[in-house]
């Protein structure tokens, strides 16, 4: 087909033509932007929290009667026994916090003592014993795992610190970021001055901060604390946790008067919780970019539609003067393809200064280059099967008609 | 005339079913597609305090590590020390001031069969109540005397009182929480700031109290805070003591001056109070003491998360291509109709009457698309509502006002009539005689 009378006859009737290639233009720019969105949020819900997360659930425990730091002590070994003494559990601990909770603790570590060491790296802390990294299913790549004397208890609000740590691969590779070798043995600091030996590395284990950008970065304490307040995070048999949890709830229940058990959870059901955001973004954009498609297809449809309908006669006319039908559907086609082609230029350029706004006003990623011609060839597809109804009608159009007069 | 225009309006709409209906549509939609984002935007930035905005502050004091802002590029923490809490507060220098914190407690309700459970529960100031515009349904709050003798005496959230005495004047009632009895002074009616601006941490959504019991108390019980709590520098010592003489933030402290000119005023008093504590060897950092308003603390937190803006600028866009859908359709109409034109031309039809015309038609079909569009925002926020259903209290946020209805139909309308500017003068440039030439 050649381009030029198309093109020229686009001309003689600008405004139709320029009005599609802005709308195509548009979606383009949404349609770009909303992917690069997409593409940010789906990384981050793809991401393994480092749990063992079918068979893994929570809950918590909250004593209301007096304090009594003794008192509580009992209350927590007795709970753990009572927990792993349970057929079907594999492991349980007592912490503060587990992966994609939301809500954590986390200290500055740093690799020489003092308060104004410029190397200072924030760390999220869980506090476990010698079953936190079977619990955790986390992987030990260096070292050793806690033993059981290591495992020290403290008072709330007070600042000792154990003197040995866990850390993952990310945290180790943040902190000590020359070195080649193994990292165990190594000192590094907490709380400013105290000192933590690491004894072993492990694979991966999430912050409780999803939305963190040092999400990677965790370290494990072995230490217990004197508070009314317990975390329980129990790792069962594979099959084992549905019928675990109402079971395991109800023995800590009934086994004292004088406390609540709350915040009974799976980790599915916290993983859900924490990607709430990313997963309604994604399901929202995956929606407009859909509705929005359609939207366009629409316009082209009915743009095209009058255009045939308008220029029944001089199709007509082509007809007797021997066109053939593809030539017709090729006309519009060809028509189609030059409007798309003007349309997704200014879309392309559109699309990546939306971007640049948007990187610098929220802070999102720079868009992947590709997600450009895959935009492109999307809407250049929409384009040609929206044109091809009107196409085929205008074909049909008898050449009989030239010769009536309107 | 008018009433004439209407009717051609309608006949031309109806000529062409299927293209009206797509031009309606897609107003429709894309008015859909803005509002309800615009909608969850208007309910996140309310600000339940508006009326009183001049006069009420949040405090803050920058007694952060000398090395490190609290914040970057040098914003003072967000929440303030028991110590400087206790001490602004005991000098009493505003027209009313409080100091609050959240903290989990167990409540006991009476009965065998009853099931303790875990509310969370503020510890504030008798200023609290009249600060805020609090509403009571029973009682009121307590004085500042009860929170100097440190009174066991609590105020219930209307819900609250529900669901422990089934709703009834509880005034005067005992209740129990983690063993300990408390009198009940007060109950309130149904008070849900949106969002909850006197403390924006953890989550700005999730609704006031339920229950309310003096600050003081709550400190020689030694509760700690259920909300957030940061320390700059180690604890001198072990235990609760330790911890209130230490230099950790957890305490919200606002405010409320008699006139709005007083702010002056009590920044200089915060000034003077920190050159004091200076000399005691405390506020390292240079002074930098905030006093913000409402509006101001709720921006300064971000309470609008900046999703909500991306997803407005998509939904501007949206409109943007629909309007173009719009203004294309239009068009078409148009040079279909030159022919038409120009025998009315002809016939003697001035200019203006035919803008006039056409005008009226595109704003029918403004109506039309924004009523529909009421439709779509509300399918809109339902769809939101929908894919956010984990968060508890997304309802809250989805809700429409009168407003909002009416923004919706005024952004139809003025939209569909810059869309029909275009189509409309191009109608109005055809000569009268043109197109009648050629039949």
């Amino acid at each position: 087909m050649d381009i030029g009378p198309v093109w020229r006859a686009m001309l003689k009737n600008k405004a139709g033509f320029v009005l599609i290639a802005l709308q195509i233009a548009v979606t383009m720019t949404i349609m770009v932007n909303a992917f690069a969105i997409m593409q940010e949020r789906a990384n981050n819900v793809g991401r393994e929290s480092g749990l063992d997360e079918a068979n893994t659930f929570a809950l918590a425990s909250a004593w209301f009667d007096e304090f009594d730091r003794d008192l509580m002590k009992i209350r927590i070994d007795e709970d753990l026994a009572l927990i792993r003494g349970v057929p079907g559990v594999r492991s349980a601990v007592a912490s503060n916090s587990f992966p994609l909770r939301q809500g954590g603790w986390s200290m500055s570590l740093q690799t020489e003592p003092g308060s104004q060491s410029p190397d200072s790296i924030g760390s999220a802390i869980y506090f476990v014993d010698e079953y936190g990294l079977d619990t955790f299913a986390a992987t030990l790549i260096d070292g050793a795992n806690f033993t059981p004397n290591q495992v020290s208890w403290q008072v709330q609000n007070d600042d000792t610190w154990p003197a040995t740590g866990i850390i993952t691969e990310a945290l180790a590779k943040e902190i000590f970021p020359d070195e080649e070798g193994s990292v165990v043995g190594k000192t590094i600091y907490i709380n400013d001055n105290d000192p933590v030996n690491i004894i072993g590395v492990i694979e991966r284990m999430q912050a409780p901060w999803p939305g963190w950008t040092g999400v990677e970065r965790t370290m494990l304490v072995p230490q217990r604390r004197y508070s009314d307040f317990q975390r329980y995070i129990i790792r069962t048999e594979p099959g084992y946790r549905d019928a675990l949890m109402p079971e395991i709830e109800a023995l800590l229940a009934n086994s004292s008067k004088d406390r609540l058990i709350r915040d009974v959870t799976t980790m599915e059901q916290v993983r859900k919780l924490a990607y709430v955001g990313d997963t309604a973004m994604i399901r929202i954009l995956t929606f407009v970019v859909m509705l929005l498609t359609v939207i366009t297809g629409l316009g082209i449809v009915g743009l095209a539609s009058f255009n045939v309908s308008r220029r029944t006669r001089q199709i007509g006319i082509r007809r007797a003067l021997g066109a053939t039908k593809p030539a017709i559907v090729r006309y519009f086609m060809t028509e189609n393809l030059i409007v798309s082609a003007i349309g997704l230029t200014i879309g392309g350029i559109l699309s990546v200064a939306l971007n640049m706004v948007m990187v610098e006003a929220f802070s999102l990623e720079p868009l992947a280059w590709y997600v450009i011609p895959i935009a492109m060839i999307a809407l250049l597809m929409v384009g040609q099967a929206a044109v091809a109804g009107p196409a085929r009608r205008a074909s049909n159009i008898s050449p009989a008609i030239a010769t009536r007069s309107s | 005339m008018f009433r004439y225009y209407l009717k051609l309006g309608s006949l031309s709409i109806r000529a062409n079913p299927a293209l009206s209906a797509l031009m309606v549509a897609a107003i429709a939609i894309g008015i859909g597609a803005c509002m309800s984002i615009v909608t969850v935007r208007h309910v996140m930035s309310g600000n339940p305090v508006a009326h009183k905005n001049d006069l009420l502050y949040h405090v803050q004091l920058d007694n952060w590590n000398p090395d490190d802002p609290y914040e970057d590029p040098n914003e003072p923490p967000e929440q303030v020390t028991y110590l400087d809490a206790t001490a602004l507060h005991q000098a009493g220098r505003a027209f009313r001031q409080t100091i609050s914190f959240k903290s989990d407690r167990v409540v006991q309700p009476e009965g065998e069969d009853a099931r303790p459970f875990q509310e969370e529960v503020r510890a504030t100031t008798a200023d609290f109540f009249a600060m805020f515009d609090v509403p009571f349904e029973y009682g009121s709050g307590w004085d500042a005397s009860a929170d100097r003798a440190e009174e066991r005496v609590v105020v219930l959230s209307a819900a609250m009182n529900q669901r422990l005495f089934g709703g009834e004047d509880s005034v005067g009632r005992m209740m129990t929480m983690n063993k300990e009895p408390y009198r009940i002074v007060g109950v309130l009616s149904e008070w849900r700031p949106m969002p909850k601006f006197y403390d924006l941490n953890n989550n700005p959504y999730e609704g006031a109290e339920e229950i309310y019991t003096p600050f003081s108390l709550a400190i020689s019980g030694e509760w700690g805070s259920s909300g957030n709590n940061s320390c700059w520098k180690p604890l001198d010592g072990a235990g609760y003591e330790a911890y209130l003489a230490s230099e950790c933030i957890w305490i919200q402290m606002w405010v409320e001056l008699s006139s709005a000119s007083e702010r002056d005023n009590y920044m200089q008093f915060l000034d003077d109070y920190v050159e004091q504590q200076k000399a005691l060897g405390r506020f390292p950092r240079e002074v930098n003491n905030r006093l913000s308003t409402p509006a101001e603390w709720m921006v300064n937190r971000e309470v609008v998360d900046d999703t909500v803006n991306v997803l407005l600028s998509l939904a501007v866009l949206f409109l943007v291509v629909c309007l173009l859908n719009t203004i294309g359709l239009l068009l078409a109409k148009v040079m279909r109709r030159t022919s038409d034109i120009s025998l009315r031309r002809a016939l003697g039809a001035s200019k203006s009457a035919l803008f006039t015309q056409y005008l009226i038609e595109a704003g029918m079909v403004g109506i039309a698309g924004g009523l529909a569009g009421i439709g779509m925002t509300w399918l809109g926020l339902r769809g939101l509502e929908n894919v956010f259903s984990e968060y508890d209290f997304i309802s809250y946020l989805m809700t429409m006002d009168w407003t909002m209805v009416l923004y919706a139909v005024l952004l139809a309308i003025v939209s569909t009539l810059a869309a029909a500017l275009y189509p409309t003068w191009r109608a109005c440039s055809v000569s009268p005689a043109t197109t009648l030439r050629i039949q």
